[in-house]
């Protein structure tokens, strides 16, 4: 501790270099702390996901769609706690580019299921007993201004009612929370009952079977035993854990994670390369200097370690500083990954990099600075 | 005159004696090649993208969707509509006098990645008896095409190389058929990625009726308006018409605009972080020089040359930079295959493309680095008081 001056004066000994090193170094872990954080990010969503809910679609694809007539073989699976279904509606409000996520369902069950999605009771009676009533998230309400008894048509390009039309209407009897969810949970439900009655075509289909177990343990097993029960019928299901069917859903979209690795890596070789650089020259243009502190009785492990030390507050203050500064930016990324803080893994795999870092880039000209012959390094030779 | 002499001599001087600074210069070069290779690279997947989804339509085509529909996957055309659609004014007409268009209508297929086994959703497309005369840009490259009304497919190059399962002889199986791929086709745009068979196969397989979209030969790239004009004024019609091109385009424009702006962000905040290395570069390259710009000054030489001499340095290395890190992107990824969802109904398979345009976009990045990390230093080298600079060393 007591060459804690020492090393900090060392580190100071030309400001505009060890500054700018220093920013360079914290726009870097800025960049790593954001990318690693939406990676982080979307797999904890997925490991977090609940394990008491299984989905049953159809085994050719879920677009295939269930008959309605499932629901009471599944509900007779034993282990099964609550059975209710999603039934893609799609539709749009006013124009086609404002897309609703619209599913029908059977709402009690549902919010049963989803145990952590907040609806007030009297919302779910409203439900039941309006025929066309529907139930929006609170953040979609609030994006097109809807409130509690609006009547508000949703315009559809597949399902014609049975009176030709194709724009639907309905009315909003209660809204519900969805934040404890995150991301990717359907925000606008209408009652299956109704849709399925007034639309004109494809009668009777369900897209997924939401199935909700006691005992998690019992998960494959039970999707084993629902799965087993359609086997050879002329409707095959696939049951599936919630974060089996995320994951897939994720991997849709591409190799996430070899992109923001590829660019996390390209990113920290350049920093390498930059933070070694300037310990280098630091130590180049100390020679004279270090080999006065030989003179004075500093041991050669002693000037090794005074190196290596400023190198690691330099890479450990700034990326800290990056990592401060991505954990305070990252609140913005909320459509990604939803409301989440940065990832504490990521801090930590940051500041396990930056000392890595450190290591690299400092042990060449520490090693240089140990082996310095003072006679040769006071004639400047 | 004499000026210009003075800035060519000291440039001169300065990149010859560059060779003396080669760890120091690494720095920018090296930094400036990260920042351009990312940005490079990760634009040249929207530019492929975007690529394959308008090769994959004409001018003088148009594409017929229910009113309001955002794609073919959610939109239903009946018989009569299409019907009606074949009858509009505009349409290209075979020696026959048939009208060449195609009523299509699309299934989704789950298959697996090769590389990975993810599971992904791609489109079984199926298409009129016309469909050859109007995509004569589609090419049986393996096999035969398909034969009407029996349930055979043929399978885009680019989903038989991505996805397992779709090689000549191999059987589908969807939801009460099973299907034979006899062939494989070529066509460099987005229907690569999809399989396709006969409409009416492909309906009565799937107990349906109708169509999703009607894809058209115009006349000539100018009928559209007519085209158009024909269909929404008929009141029996609730349809939306597009070009063909528009229609792709829009398609894949929210994808590509997500990957454009990731593009920029990443390549913005990395271009900080070069500049300050860059910065640090030319701020040590100018101390190293201090004795020889001050012995320089003293000889007469004026401030500009120092400045020019710092800049074009600067510029050098970073252009040297730009280079290596668009020739390392071209290298790695031009021509790489990726392939993303494209919503329920389909997955794109496209190759990166590293363009001309975007190597001109990273080396427009890489001098702008350049320029503003050696212009401080550069305005350093010409304000160093003479006298004090020579006595310092």
């Amino acid at each position: 501790m007591k060459y804690a001056g020492l090393v900090w004066a060392g580190l100071w000994r030309k400001k505009a270099r060890t500054i700018l090193t220093m920013l360079s170094i914290i726009v870097a872990f800025l960049l790593f702390g954001l990318l690693q954080g939406v990676n982080h990010g979307f797999n904890e969503v997925v490991e977090n996901l609940n394990v008491n809910r299984l989905y049953t679609s159809a085994k050719t694809n879920m677009v295939d769609g269930l008959p309605i007539s499932y629901l009471g073989r599944i509900k007779a699976v034993p282990d099964v706690e609550h059975v209710s279904h999603w039934t893609y509606f799609g539709g749009y409000y006013r124009e086609a580019k404002n897309a609703i996520p619209a599913f029908a369902t059977d709402p009690e069950p549902l919010f049963a299921i989803y145990k952590e999605i907040k609806i007030k009771p009297e919302y779910l009676d409203a439900m039941k007993r309006t025929r066309t009533g529907a139930l929006v998230s609170e953040q979609l309400a609030k994006q097109y201004g809807w409130k509690v008894g609006d009547r508000i048509p949703l315009g559809t390009s597949i399902w014609t009612t049975k009176e030709g039309s194709s724009t639907w209407y309905f009315d909003i009897v209660g809204t519900f929370d969805v934040s404890a969810y995150g991301v990717g949970f359907p925000s606008f439900y209408i009652n299956y009952d109704y849709y399925d009655e007034a639309k004109a075509f494809g009668n009777g289909v369900v897209h997924y079977y939401l199935v909700s177990i006691a005992d998690p343990r019992q998960a494959t097993r039970v999707a084993k035993t629902i799965d087993t029960q359609f086997e050879n019928s002329m409707n095959e299901t696939r049951t599936q854990t919630e974060s089996a069917l995320a994951q897939a859903n994720l991997k849709q979209i591409g190799d996430i994670n070899f992109i923001v690795n590829a660019i996390v890596g390209a990113v920290l070789f350049t920093l390498l390369f930059l933070t070694a650089n300037t310990m280098m020259q630091s130590v180049r243009e100390r020679i004279p200097e270090l080999a006065v502190l030989k003179t004075l009785g500093f041991s050669d492990g002693k000037v090794l370690g005074l190196v290596l030390a400023e190198a690691f507050i330099l890479c450990i203050l700034a990326a800290l500083l990056g990592l401060l500064l991505a954990a305070m930016a990252f609140p913005s990324l909320r459509a990604l990954v939803g409301d989440l803080p940065l990832p504490g893994s990521v801090i930590r795999l940051g500041v396990g990099i930056a000392a890595l870092l450190a290591l690299v880039s400092g042990l060449p000209p520490a090693v240089r600075a140990q082996r310095l012959n003072i006679v040769d390094a006071l004639a400047g030779r | 005159m004499k000026m210009l002499r003075q800035v060519v001599s000291v440039t001169l001087m300065n990149l010859r004696s560059m060779s003396h600074r080669v760890g120091t210069s690494l720095v920018i070069v090296i930094g400036i090649a990260g920042v351009v290779g990312v940005l490079v690279s990760v634009l040249a997947m929207s530019t492929g993208m975007l690529r394959t989804m308008q090769n994959a339509g004409r001018d003088d085509r148009a594409i017929v969707l229910r009113n309001g529909s955002a794609a073919e996957g959610s939109s239903a055309l009946g018989l009569d509509a299409a019907r009606l659609i074949s009858d509009a004014s505009g349409i290209k007409r075979d020696t026959d006098g048939r009208p060449i268009l195609s009523a299509e209508s699309m299934r989704a297929l789950t298959v697996y990645k090769k590389e990975d086994g993810a599971e992904v959703n791609i489109t079984i497309r199926g298409v009129g008896s016309k469909s050859r005369a109007l995509r004569p840009e589609l090419e049986i490259v393996r096999g035969r095409m398909f034969e009407p009304a029996l349930s055979e497919v043929i399978v885009g190059e680019a989903a038989n190389k991505q996805f397992r399962g779709l090689d000549v002889g191999d059987k589908i199986v969807t939801r009460g058929a099973s299907w034979v791929v006899v062939g494989i086709f070529k066509t460099g745009d987005a229907h690569e990625s999809e399989l396709m068979t006969d409409v009416e196969a492909l309906n009565a397989m799937e107990r349906r009726g109708g169509y999703q979209s009607v894809t058209v030969q115009l006349q000539s790239a100018g009928a559209f308006n007519a085209f158009k004009d024909s269909l929404t004024t008929n009141p029996a019609l609730s349809v939306d018409v597009w070009r063909e091109r528009e229609y792709y385009e829009q398609q894949s424009k929210t994808m590509g605009d997500i990957i454009t702006i990731v593009a920029y962000v990443v390549g913005g905040i990395m271009a900080v972080g070069a500049l300050f290395s860059a910065l640090n570069t030319m701020y040590s390259a100018v101390s190293a020089r201090v004795r020889e710009i001050a012995t320089l000054r003293a000889l007469g030489f004026g401030a500009a040359a120092m400045v020019i001499s710092v800049l074009v340095e600067a510029v050098v290395l970073a252009l040297i930079g730009g280079a290596l890190g668009a020739t390392l992107a071209w290298l790695f990824f031009n021509g790489y295959t990726v392939s993303t969802t494209t919503g329920v109904f389909g997955h794109l398979v496209f190759d990166l493309a590293v363009s001309p345009g975007l190597v001109i976009v990273g080396i427009v990045w890489a001098c702008a680095i350049g320029l503003i990390g050696g212009l401080f230093p550069a305005i350093r080298a010409a304000r160093l008081p003479v006298a004090t600079a020579l006595r310092a060393v």
